[in-house]
């Protein structure tokens, strides 16, 4: 080290009001963060190889003739039944393992590597680390369900052509409408899938173990399913957060039915608003020891 | 002109994990200026201390303060002026040392980014700056745990073990270094296993054990509590042993490979230089020896705090021993050992 040569670096006298950083700044570094690490890509693997194993196999087969679901039906007519597909099958499970990858991990990744006690020290409050991770968790959710939904699209217009398509209730919408109900049905979809990463982060928050908390928030999800099966519980499905994967089905109605997503929200702020409140406190209170 | 709060300020301070009691009612008072070491052995509460000063853990008793504010109260505030590590100062090993910088000047804000060519070539890291910190040697992390401390362009720097895992270089480097920003005004909590090097660079020191404080105050003053020592070669030591020992204030004489060892103050020995003389017994040196960190460092975390209490709110200014360092058959050991050894 340059000790003896080098200037001086620091000046020791007291700066009265030094301008601290915005959450937003640390939004955007947790999200460089996620960036630069390989295992954040995975999920987003994950989330767009589904669409492509599922247009290539529909290709082989060419399948046609009847199929229960209305959207299955037209696959091979419109290249925009494929994207709705995918969320009907990938919402119940893929998409919230990919989500729980990132959330399980963002806090308790940098615990069990000691850099949550780096940028502790630094001029950021807890709650601004906090706010900023579970956004960051947010984002990627956020983009893994859109790239998915773009990979779908994509691949389903391109072998089967960007047509008019029809709806749960038989109504025929324009190619042009279909792609925006297609984009709308998955930011509604986005209100369970953020809810289980709020509960992906309170369990990183709380666990401090990566794969406990990824394993805790899929299994959170798998437990509901369970739940939903066993008879004589049917009054309890309309709260159970896995039931809240389809409220977009509303979107693919004519006329809209909002109900389901009003309802969807509403429950779905029971479960995410204690769990980040949870998570945040657990945040603030914590002994940041590891490392 | 109203004076500054001190830089670090500890009253009562407890930490316990249970039945474990890591931090023992510790007082600190660390003042604008020092380089003041924070020694203990393994386990003795010193990282754990730190923690509590940066905020990262909560005290279970007591309170601590930096320059006046409560990191617990008032969160990134309280550490305004304050930059450091506790243990080994941690990265993200997926990303370059530039922008491990880039994120924490990001996160320190006011300028810090303006500073990083800077601190990179301070730590002699401007070349290596590209490259994955996942790659890094233990040394250079240190290096880069100092860089991401200037960032801040703290006035208080806490460094805990900084020269840990450095090579003698390295180790000299960052004695270089940590007493060049003393030099520049920047106070200095330094925890450390390396008593040379906090003999060499620390004026004020608190030495804990068990997690209580045995010592706080000037290095001098525990050096001079640990008494005056000398260290005699003659042309007869086994005749000059036996004047040393029948002479009025010179107590604890003993023989050793190196001559004798004796402690008695300054105001005893000219007398004795001349009974030996007189008894025709030639003197080929005196020397006189303070008892060194390393003596006192032992003989107060292995010896005489079993069953002392913790210490009280020290005086500033005042050392504050919670063992009994000053004590005669304490200070004879240390002398002995200082004879023993040289």
């Amino acid at each position: 080290m340059s000790a003896v040569a080098a200037s001086p670096p620091a000046g020791v006298q007291a700066r009265a009001h030094p301008r601290r950083p915005s959450t937003l700044t640390v939004w955007r570094w947790e999200l460089r963060k996620l960036a630069a690490q390989k295992r954040t890509y995975l999920g987003f693997v994950l989330a767009s190889i589904m669409p492509v194993i599922f247009v290539v196999v529909e290709n082989i087969h060419q399948r046609g003739g009847h199929r229960d679901n209305i959207f299955a039906a037209q696959i091979t007519q419109s290249g925009l039944a494929t994207p709705v597909l995918m969320l009907l099958f990938l919402s119940v499970f893929m998409l919230p393992l990919v989500a729980s990858l990132v959330a399980g991990d963002i806090v308790a990744n940098e615990d069990g590597n000691g850099t949550l006690k780096t940028i502790l020290t630094r001029s950021v409050d807890r709650g601004q680390v906090f706010a900023a991770k579970a956004l960051a968790a947010m984002t990627y959710a956020v983009a893994a369900v859109f790239l998915s939904a773009a990979v779908a699209t994509v691949a389903g217009v391109a072998s089967w052509g960007f047509n008019s398509i029809r709806t749960f209730s038989g109504t025929v919408v324009s190619a042009p409408e279909g792609l925006l109900l297609v984009f709308a049905a998955n930011a509604c979809y986005l209100i369970p899938l953020l809810t289980v990463t709020s509960i992906g982060v309170l369990l990183s928050t709380a666990t401090r173990n990566s794969a406990a908390a990824v394993v805790g928030t899929v299994g959170f999800v798998i437990m509901l399913l369970i739940i939903g099966q066993i008879p004589g519980l049917a009054g309890i499905h309309p709260y159970l957060l896995n039931e809240q994967f389809e409220n977009w089905h509303g979107l693919l109605r004519t006329p809209t039915d909002w109900a389901p997503i009003a309802h969807s929200a509403w429950v779905c702020a029971l479960y995410a608003v204690p769990a980040l409140l949870g998570g945040y406190l657990v945040f603030l209170r914590r002994d940041v020891a590891g490392g | 002109m109203v004076e500054e709060a001190p830089p670090v300020k500890a009253r009562g301070l407890v930490k316990r994990y249970e039945e474990v009691l890591a931090v023992d009612h510790i007082d600190l008072n660390v003042r604008a200026g020092d380089v003041y070491g924070f020694l203990g052995p393994n386990g003795a509460g010193k990282t754990t201390t730190l923690r509590m000063a940066l905020g990262l853990i909560t005290p279970s008793e007591g309170v601590i303060e930096l320059f006046g504010r409560d990191p617990m109260r008032e969160g990134a505030r309280a550490l305004e002026g304050v930059a450091g590590f506790v243990e080994a100062p941690r990265f993200y090993p997926y990303m370059s040392a530039r922008k491990n910088l880039d994120l924490l000047a990001a996160l320190d804000g006011d300028g810090a980014s303006s500073r990083i060519e800077e601190v990179l070539e301070i730590v002699e890291l401007a070349p290596r700056a590209k490259h994955r910190v996942g790659g890094y040697s233990h040394g250079m992390r240190q290096r880069l745990g100092i860089a991401a401390a200037l960032l801040r362009r703290p006035r208080l720097l806490i460094l805990d073990e900084p020269a840990t895992g450095l090579d003698p270089a390295g180790m000299r480097d960052m004695r270089l270094l940590i007493r060049r920003l003393a030099g520049e005004g920047i106070t200095v909590l330094l925890s450390s296993h390396q008593l040379p090097e906090v003999q060499d660079l620390c004026d004020r020191v608190a030495i804990v054990d068990s997690g209580r404080v045995v010592y706080e105050g000037a290095l001098s003053e525990l050096r001079r509590q640990g008494g005056a020592g000398y260290r005699l070669r003659t042309t007869d030591d086994e005749r000059a042993l036996a004047i040393v020992r029948a002479q009025a204030g010179i107590e604890h004489a003993i023989t050793g490979a190196h001559g004798l060892g004796f402690q008695a103050q300054e105001s005893d020995v000219g007398p004795l230089t001349l009974a030996l003389a007189g008894a025709g017994i030639g003197i080929l040196a005196l020397t006189p020896e303070l008892a060194t960190l390393e003596d006192l460092f032992f003989r107060l975390t292995e010896n005489d705090h079993a069953g002392t209490p913790p210490s009280a709110g020290p005086d500033e200014g005042a050392p504050t021993t919670a063992g009994a360092p000053a004590s005669p058959p304490a200070v004879a050991a240390a002398t002995q050992r200082t004879v023993e050894i040289g």
